[in-house]
């Protein structure tokens, strides 16, 4: 990240910054706290958080013809660490799942919210909670961390995804730490967002099905993996599809398996030579 | 050993029967409400007793908390009211978050949480009859103690307890409009005749995509059987 160099808005500097050597810009006794506006008019400390999504692992979410696909990038920083730990894909409903980037812990907290509302709306109102509805309360959620300076905001952004129980419309949302939620056909989040979102508008994804989806976002996320400063990494994937009976589930295996295996090969792979000496 | 009694002579009207100068208002009722092949109608007789008087012989027992939903109340006047005006008020909200009509099922389990946490202190029977775009016309029924249970048509008040047979043996699947009207008002009517509790007039209201209309049938009018 040092050698990134500043950041620049429509070319010209931003008020406020400090030059300091290779580091990017900072905002100059404007940004220490969310309470605090910058003289042109930001908060700089959303600025912040956004920038530790950036930074960490891609996830990804497809909203195609059928249902709904969510995958994340799991980096495997160690050998000893058991695969099945630091899950980025969960169940937050029967019918969504949410995938996650950023600060893991916080991200933690905003999925256990999420159940907590998914659930809390069943109790109240007898059905399963609409996916717009539950990703602008976790947009609501995220904005009140944006207001006080006793608190910071959320260092994570989630994909909300699922299948409306009351139209069957396959919906993916994507929450920020800013408090914004905006509605997706494709999202992804994380440091390989925009080779991601290149993949993803090569697609026709309104005419996709489910199964042909999971090798789609298999490929993306094969291809967006930077193998020179991450080494290896688990692909999880999850889904809501008429395979799964419109329930969030984890993609069986072996669709998993072949999805990677086509994957590879499309990217022509030899990473199996990796292991070998040279 | 003589039994102690409460009272003992001379025993006035007032010991026999409920002075009605302090009685509750209390809605004796017959309430029904019957899904057919377009929506849903709501009926209700029109009387509110306190005690052996009637404090209001054209009550309008047939609530809207909604657009397209609907509720039938018994038991306690005051009660109902109350319980109304609170689902009313988290309906409208809820509609508004989700920018669309609300289930009446959403409406049904808004009345069941009310009356099942505050049971101890609620007189409340309830039938929620409406349309929604997601499953058309239906009816719930929460009795006393907060169950809900969705039926295709239900009954209630003291006045239904002399129509269960009557509603069993007549009630079709997939009624016309004017059939189900026709049996609300039969069944009510037979109801009114025989509950000392209900009486006046049968109001109705028919609940469609198209709207809610709402009519009144005069007590003269009521459909007569056997005895009348």
């Amino acid at each position: 990240e040092s050698n990134l160099g500043r950041r620049k808005e429509g070319g010209k500097e931003e008020k406020g910054v400090a030059r300091v050597g290779n580091m990017s810009s900072v905002g100059t006794g404007y940004d220490l706290s969310a309470s605090t506006f910058s003289p042109d008019g930001r908060v700089f400390q959303i600025n912040y958080a956004l920038k530790a999504v950036e930074n960490s692992s891609t996830s990804v979410a497809l909203r195609v013809k059928d249902g709904v696909i969510l995958g994340a990038e799991k980096l495997v920083i160690s050998k000893m660490i058991s695969p099945e730990s630091g899950r980025r894909v969960h169940m937050v409903d029967h019918g969504i799942g949410v995938a996650i980037s950023g600060f893991v812990a916080d991200a933690r907290q905003l999925v256990a919210r999420c159940q907590e509302e998914a659930f809390s709306y069943r109790d109240i109102f007898g059905s399963t909670i609409p996916v717009r509805v539950l990703a602008q309360r976790m947009a609501n959620y995220m904005q009140v961390y944006t207001l006080y300076s006793y608190v910071r905001p959320f260092g994570a952004s989630i994909l909300i995804a699922g299948v409306d129980e009351e139209n069957h419309q396959p919906q993916v949302f994507q929450v920020e730490p800013t408090g914004i939620t905006v509605g997706c056909f494709g999202a992804a989040i994380g440091k390989g967002r925009q080779s991601a979102k290149t993949e993803m508008e090569k697609l026709d994804l309104a005419n996709l099905t489910c199964e042909e989806a999971v090798k789609e976002l298999a490929k993306i996320i094969h291809t967006i993996h930077d193998d020179i400063k991450d080494k290896n990494f688990i692909l999880e994937l999850g889904w809501v599809s008429p395979q799964s009976n419109y329930k969030y589930e984890r993609v069986p295996r072996e669709l998993v398996a072949q999805a990677e295996k086509a994957a590879k090969e499309a990217l022509g792979d030899l990473s199996d030579m990796e292991e070998e000496d040279i | 050993m003589e039994m102690p009694t409460e009272k003992r002579y001379p025993i006035v009207m007032r010991d026999i029967e409920e002075d009605w100068r302090n009685a509750e208002h209390s809605m004796g009722t017959s309430i029904m409400a019957v899904q057919f092949d377009s929506g849903v109608v709501v009926a209700a007789d029109s009387r509110t007793s306190m005690g052996a008087y009637v404090s209001n012989r054209v009550s309008d027992k047939l609530t809207p908390v909604h657009e397209r939903i609907y509720c039938c109340r018994s038991g306690s006047a005051a009660h109902t009211q109350f319980v109304a005006d609170i689902v009313k008020y988290y309906l409208e909200l809820h509609s508004l978050e989700l920018n669309t009509l609300p289930t009446v099922l959403s409406a049904a389990q808004l009345f069941k949480t009310v009356c099942y946490r505050n049971k101890n202190n609620l007189t409340a029977g309830i039938i929620v009859g409406g349309w929604d775009p997601v499953h058309g016309g239906s009816v719930y029924s929460i009795p006393l103690g907060g169950v809900l249970v969705r039926q295709p048509f239900a009954i209630g008040g003291s006045g239904s307890t002399f129509i269960y047979g009557y509603c069993d043996a007549n009630y079709k699947e997939n009624m016309t409009k004017e059939e189900a009207v026709a049996f609300c008002r039969n069944a009510l009517s037979l109801a009114m005749a025989r509950d000392g509790s209900s009486g006046g007039v049968i109001r109705t209201a028919v609940i469609t995509k198209d709207g809610v209309e709402r009519e009144m049938l005069p007590g003269n009018e009521l459909p007569t059987f056997f005895e009348q």
